[in-house]
């Protein structure tokens, strides 16, 4: 009570303009040392991680925090959908008006992403090629990374997958694997006329692969894909799309002439590179999807 | 009436994202989340970008979902294979 | 400027960002953790790819044989998220192996289990 009406003397006599400190020179005698509180002793991470509750206060807070200002944010955005948003610029009109004309194909996106950004593109397939090679790395059986249950366990499931009838799945997978291959195929081909392209594509083939795998058991998958055609598969594949983009960005920057003909939109055959390039991607992200499940589960491709 | 519609999956997203948090099981979280993907792959259609419905509709509900699964198996998760 | 309301697609992959960003903190299992990692991608490519759309415009694949940049939807976004998707394919399947190769060597998926049994393994 007291301190408080002292409180309020000295903001009365603050707002008046006079002295902050009423009586300083008493005050100056009769002063306690303030304790230093050092926060940062207080608040170690190895603090916070061993006291549960703080640090489900502390990541909740910062999370609802988060969501709040980026509500308010989106609260000023511009209007959704509108079309004169400043997302949809003169790029956009460039890639819809001349982008047939220049990249010869109907689907805007398959020409933007292996055309006017196909480098993009290509830096993607090697982040997928280093990551199965991070998780052959990680996973791949040999001297060091060797343990005797699992071994034993994997042994198991070869008996299992060798011995035990599983019709349903057999027949099913034996009826449904050419056509989901058969559909990637077209998904890849056809992907500068319609939706999808060497991503979904290859995707869909990676699938189908595994289905067959997951009915069959590895040892029927290896009879016709190994780690050596693995390999081959991703390194010509790879190869295959920088000899092809660099080619057309050398012919292309220089006019050197010898360009690609576009052909006739709407063919199967136009669109300069976009179709092989297509296909590159498609082999890349089928092997490499493949190869994830193939390492999963047996640890060898 | 189609905004309706996308709000209900949207809606949908935010409980199967919930969902995951709060479930014990981890089969079941590895579940809801490929309905998360599911989902997400008919909101692409909704705003008109079929190549990404195709792309997450193989990857999300296929690929990933897939692999979750093979790892569940090989830290002996699974209920049926082989526990503890 | 009051657009909450007809800005649902971004207020609810903010949410959505903001749910997966909790999870990543507060679960302790790693496979949780990494499933709100997915989560907070999506959130992401539903943001971006919610600033492309355009009312009463179609997909960006010539229809009608129009090449007219009034009748298709913004391109930009399609192809950035696509790029994106299967980046995070391989970032998980990445992640899931690292996770493979921890319970190998400690038995357990729980994080704190893990910083302890590796605290422990310093200090021998």
């Amino acid at each position: 009570m007291d301190e408080k009406k002292s409180f309020l003397k000295h903001l009365e006599a603050w707002v008046d303009g006079e002295e902050v400190i009423l009586d300083a020179d008493k005050y100056i005698s009769t002063r306690t040392k303030k304790e230093k509180r050092s926060w940062r002793h207080h608040f170690t991470i190895q603090y916070v991680k061993e006291n549960k509750k703080l640090y489900g206060i502390l990541s909740i807070g910062i999370s609802v925090l988060f969501i709040a200002i980026m509500l308010s944010v989106v609260n000023s955005l511009p209007e959704y959908g509108n079309a004169h948003n400043p997302a949809n610029n003169e790029v956009m009109e460039r890639y819809l008006e001349s982008g047939i004309e220049e990249t010869g194909a109907i689907n805007f996106v398959a020409g933007m992403i292996l055309d006017y950004r196909a480098f993009d593109t290509f830096g993607e397939s090697n982040v997928l090629f280093l990551a199965v090679m991070c998780v052959v790395l990680l996973l791949k059986k040999d001297k060091n990374n060797y343990s005797e249950q699992e071994e034993q366990e994997i042994q198991e499931d070869d008996y299992f997958d060798t011995n035990e009838k599983h019709p349903i799945l057999q027949i099913g997978a034996k009826l449904i694997t050419p056509l989901v291959i058969l559909y990637g195929i077209y998904v890849i081909l056809n992907g500068h006329l319609s939706p999808g392209g060497g991503f979904s594509g290859g995707t869909i083939i990676g699938a189908g692969l595994i289905l067959y795998a997951s009915a069959y058991g590895q040892k029927k998958m290896q009879s016709f894909f190994t780690f050596r055609t693995f390999t081959k598969i991703c390194v010509s594949g790879l190869l295959t799309y920088c000899a092809c983009k660099s080619y057309s960005f050398f012919t292309g920057a220089n006019h050197v002439g010898y360009e690609i003909p576009k052909g006739i939109a709407g063919n199967i055959l136009s669109s300069g590179f976009i179709l092989p390039l297509n296909i590159c991607v498609g082999l890349i992200v089928a092997c490499t999807m493949y190869g994830f499940y193939a390492l999963f589960t047996k640890g060898d491709i | 009436m189609s905004t309706g519609i996308q709000i209900i999956l949207l809606l949908f997203l935010i409980a199967c994202a919930i969902g995951v948090s709060f479930t014990e099981n981890l089969f079941v979280a590895v579940i809801i989340f490929m309905g998360y993907s599911s989902i997400m792959a008919v909101i692409w259609l909704f705003l008109e970008s079929p190549d990404l419905a195709i792309t997450e509709a193989a990857v999300g509900a296929g690929v990933d979902s897939v692999l979750f699964f093979l790892t569940l198996k090989k830290v002996h998760i699974l209920k049926g294979t082989r526990e503890g | 400027m009051n657009h909450l309301g007809t800005n649902f697609y971004e207020a609810v992959s903010v949410i959505l960002f903001g749910i997966g960003f909790m999870n990543l903190l507060l679960q302790n299992n790693l496979i949780k953790k990494f499933i709100g990692l997915n989560i907070m991608d999506t959130a992401v490519y539903l943001f971006l790819a919610a600033q492309g759309y355009i009312f009463g415009r179609v997909a960006p694949i010539l229809t009608d044989g129009v090449i007219d940049a009034s009748y298709y939807v913004n391109p930009i976004p399609a192809g950035l998220v696509l790029t994106g998707i299967v980046v995070s394919v391989s970032v998980t399947a990445f992640s899931l192996a690292l996770v493979q190769r921890l319970y190998k060597h400690y038995g357990s998926l729980n994080m704190d289990e893990i910083m302890q049994l590796s605290r422990e393994e310093e200090g021998e």
